[in-house]
Order: C-alpha cells, then sequence, then structure tokens
C-alpha cells in the first residue's frame, strides 16, 4: 500500500509534467531546432569548402579575386567593399533586437521604425552581394565556369587564372572556387531575401495592429532569431571566403 | 508576454537586452571586426609584417567563435533562457567539431594520396 500511494504523489520537479520546463513558447522552439537544422546544413557547406581546400594542392588567393568596389575602384582594393557589407549586416542586426526591445515594452511605433531600418538593411546587402555576383561574373566565374573555362593551350590556361593566384595555378582549384562561393553565398543571399519578406510580412503585421490586439509581440522575437542567424552565418563566410 | 510565467518575466527583464547592452554587444562585434581588417589589410597585406599561414588562420577564427558567441548569447538571447534549452541547442555542434575534423583529414589525404597510383587502362 505504501508503494502504491508514493506512486500517486503528484511531483512537483522541472521535468515532472504540467508545466513548461523551458517557459519558451512551442513556435520559438521550433523556430531555435530549425536554426539547428539550418546550421548544420551551413556547416557542411562550409566543411566541404574546407575539404577542398585541402585536397587541393594550390587555392585562390582572397585578396586577389575580392578586391573591387563597385562604382568606386576595380582593383587594388581587397576586402573594403566585403567590409561594408558586414557593416551592413550587423547594423541590421542591431536594429533587429531593437525592435525586439521595443516589441517588450509594446511600443508600436518604435517597433515600426526600426523594423523598417531592418529591411532597408537587408535589401542593401542583397544589393551588394548582387553587385559582387555580377563584378565575378563579368570577370568569367560562375557555377562550373572560371576565367579559363573553354581553353584548351595550358600557356593560355595559366595566363587566363594568373591574376587570382599568388602560389602555384589549378584550373580545378578555381572552378571549385567559383562552384562553393557561388553556391554557399548564393544560399545566405537565398537566406537573407526570405528573411527580407518575412520581416515585411511581420511589419504589415504590426501596422494592422495584429499584435497590439494579441497583447505580445513575441512573433517579433521569432523573425528576429532568423534575422539574427542570418548574420551569424555571415561571420563564418565571411572569415573562410574572404579573410583565410 | 502572457504565457510566461512571473519568475521567466523578471529574469528575462532583469537580465536581458536593454538598449544600452545592445549598443555594447554591437561595440565588441564592430570592434572584433576591426581587429580582423587591421590585420588583414593592415599588417598582411599593406606593411606585409604578418604572412598568411596557420597561426593567422587560427586567430581569425578564434576572432569568428568569439563573435558567434556574442550574437547567438545576447542578440538571440539563448544565454537568458533556461540552462536545458542552451545545453539542448549546443550540444548537437559536437558533431559538427567531429565532421570539422573528419572532412579535413580526409582532404588532406586526398592532395597526397589521390594520384599516388596511376591509372592502369583496362584492356
Amino acid at each position: 500500500m505504501d508503494s502504491l500511494s508514493k506512486l500517486d504523489e503528484v511531483k512537483t520537479t522541472q521535468w515532472a509534467g504540467g508545466r513548461e520546463p523551458w517557459s519558451i513558447e512551442y513556435g520559438k522552439i521550433m523556430m531555435w531546432f530549425f536554426l539547428v537544422s539550418d546550421a548544420f546544413t551551413f556547416s557542411s557547406f562550409l566543411i566541404y569548402y574546407g575539404a577542398q581546400k585541402f585536397a587541393q594542392p594550390t587555392w585562390i588567393d582572397a585578396d586577389k579575386i575580392f578586391q573591387s568596389i563597385p562604382g568606386l575602384a576595380d582593383s587594388g582594393q581587397p576586402l573594403v567593399f566585403v567590409g561594408i557589407m558586414t557593416f551592413i549586416l550587423i547594423m541590421s542586426s542591431v536594429t533587429m533586437v531593437l525592435a525586439v526591445e521595443a516589441g517588450h515594452r509594446n511600443s508600436k511605433k518604435e517597433v515600426v521604425k526600426w523594423m523598417v531600418w531592418t529591411i532597408l538593411g537587408g535589401m542593401a546587402f542583397v544589393g551588394c552581394q548582387a553587385l559582387e555576383w555580377t563584378h565575378l561574373h563579368h570577370l568569367g566565374f560562375w557555377f562550373g565556369k572560371n576565367p579559363a573555362t573553354g581553353l584548351t593551350d595550358p600557356a593560355a590556361i595559366s595566363a587566363a587564372l594568373q591574376p587570382y593566384f599568388t602560389n602555384d595555378i589549378s584550373y580545378t582549384a578555381a572552378l571549385q572556387f567559383a562552384n562553393l562561393f557561388f553556391t554557399i553565398t548564393g544560399f545566405h543571399g537565398f537566406h537573407v531575401t526570405i528573411g527580407i519578406i518575412l520581416n515585411i510580412i511581420i511589419l504589415c503585421m504590426v501596422l494592422n495592429n495584429t499584435f497590439q490586439k494579441r497583447g505580445s509581440y513575441l512573433m517579433i522575437e521569432k523573425v528576429g532569431l532568423y534575422w539574427h542567424f542570418v548574420d551569424l552565418v555571415w561571420v563564418f563566410v565571411f572569415t573562410f571566403f574572404y579573410l583565410i | 508576454m502572457a504565457h510566461h510565467d512571473h519568475t521567466l518575466d523578471a529574469h528575462a527583464h532583469g537580465e536581458g537586452m536593454g538598449v544600452k547592452r545592445i549598443w555594447q554587444v554591437f561595440g565588441i562585434l564592430l570592434f572584433i571586426t576591426a581587429i580582423e581588417f587591421l590585420v588583414a589589410l593592415g599588417f598582411v597585406h599593406h606593411w606585409q609584417i604578418v604572412t598568411k599561414g596557420p597561426a593567422l588562420y587560427a586567430f581569425y577564427v578564434v576572432l569568428t567563435l568569439i563573435k558567434a558567441y556574442y550574437i547567438v548569447a545576447f542578440f538571440m538571447h539563448l544565454k537568458f533562457e533556461k540552462k536545458s534549452f542552451i545545453i539542448t541547442c549546443s550540444i548537437v555542434f559536437i558533431f559538427i567539431v567531429y565532421f570539422i575534423v573528419l572532412m579535413l583529414i580526409e582532404g588532406d589525404f586526398l592532395s597526397t594520396h589521390l594520384h599516388e597510383h596511376p591509372i592502369y587502362p583496362n584492356k
């Protein structure tokens, strides 16, 4: 009898049921789990980039391939343009977190202001990425293509690729670089674009007083998580493509 | 935040991200990025005091991980969630660390061994 009555006792520990152990709303937990899985996808891409870099006897020099500032300088300015892009994305992450903070205070006016800045920052970033893609495409890089594609004379191939290498020149390395650059920055840019669309939808809902009526701006936090994740991925893309 | 219990609410507002804290974290992120640019543009490219190599790359990766920590912990607010949730979301990255080690060793192996032996025609 004693053991039976023990079974009937109501447990009150954190994981005993009847309460939310994490005290986080369902949608927010699911956003986190989605982002963890998305981090796996990006990790796989970047790890393959690393594996290729280790497997190739030589690799492209980032300082030589990324050295233009669209509209200002055609060459000789490594890292400057990507620096601007990085600043824009960090800045838009800050405006997003400010929108979340304003949401905690139920201040619709401020939420709208910071959401608009976040959307503009995202658009500026995607615009910069489009310019960078155009520039590289103009040089002859694309999916499955590098500036020497179509050439057969070894001297012509090495001359076409010489501007992008400091060490030995490899057609395969240049090709793998092009494929992985466009795939990974493309997948990231796709994420930014989705983020902009989500932000616009949420902004419309804010303007429609949806969250004011609901009594909570939690949805801003959820899209905010996604937006910060996009910034997080860029931190890694920046390091592995532009710095190393 | 009607769905939150009161203890969490107090917790979130007490240690959460106030406007001042947000700009502090922004300052840290900007500072780390500025160091990266100083090293990459200044020390390596312009003055050529530092040469590219594993030590420099390790330095970049450490700075990147610090930036990632600040984004996830403060901007994404993970530092202020319940401990079990923090562990749930972060422990899985052990597999990513393993994957990195695995693939870099494999890549290194291929770079020397893939063409070590000739290919014989099958007649």
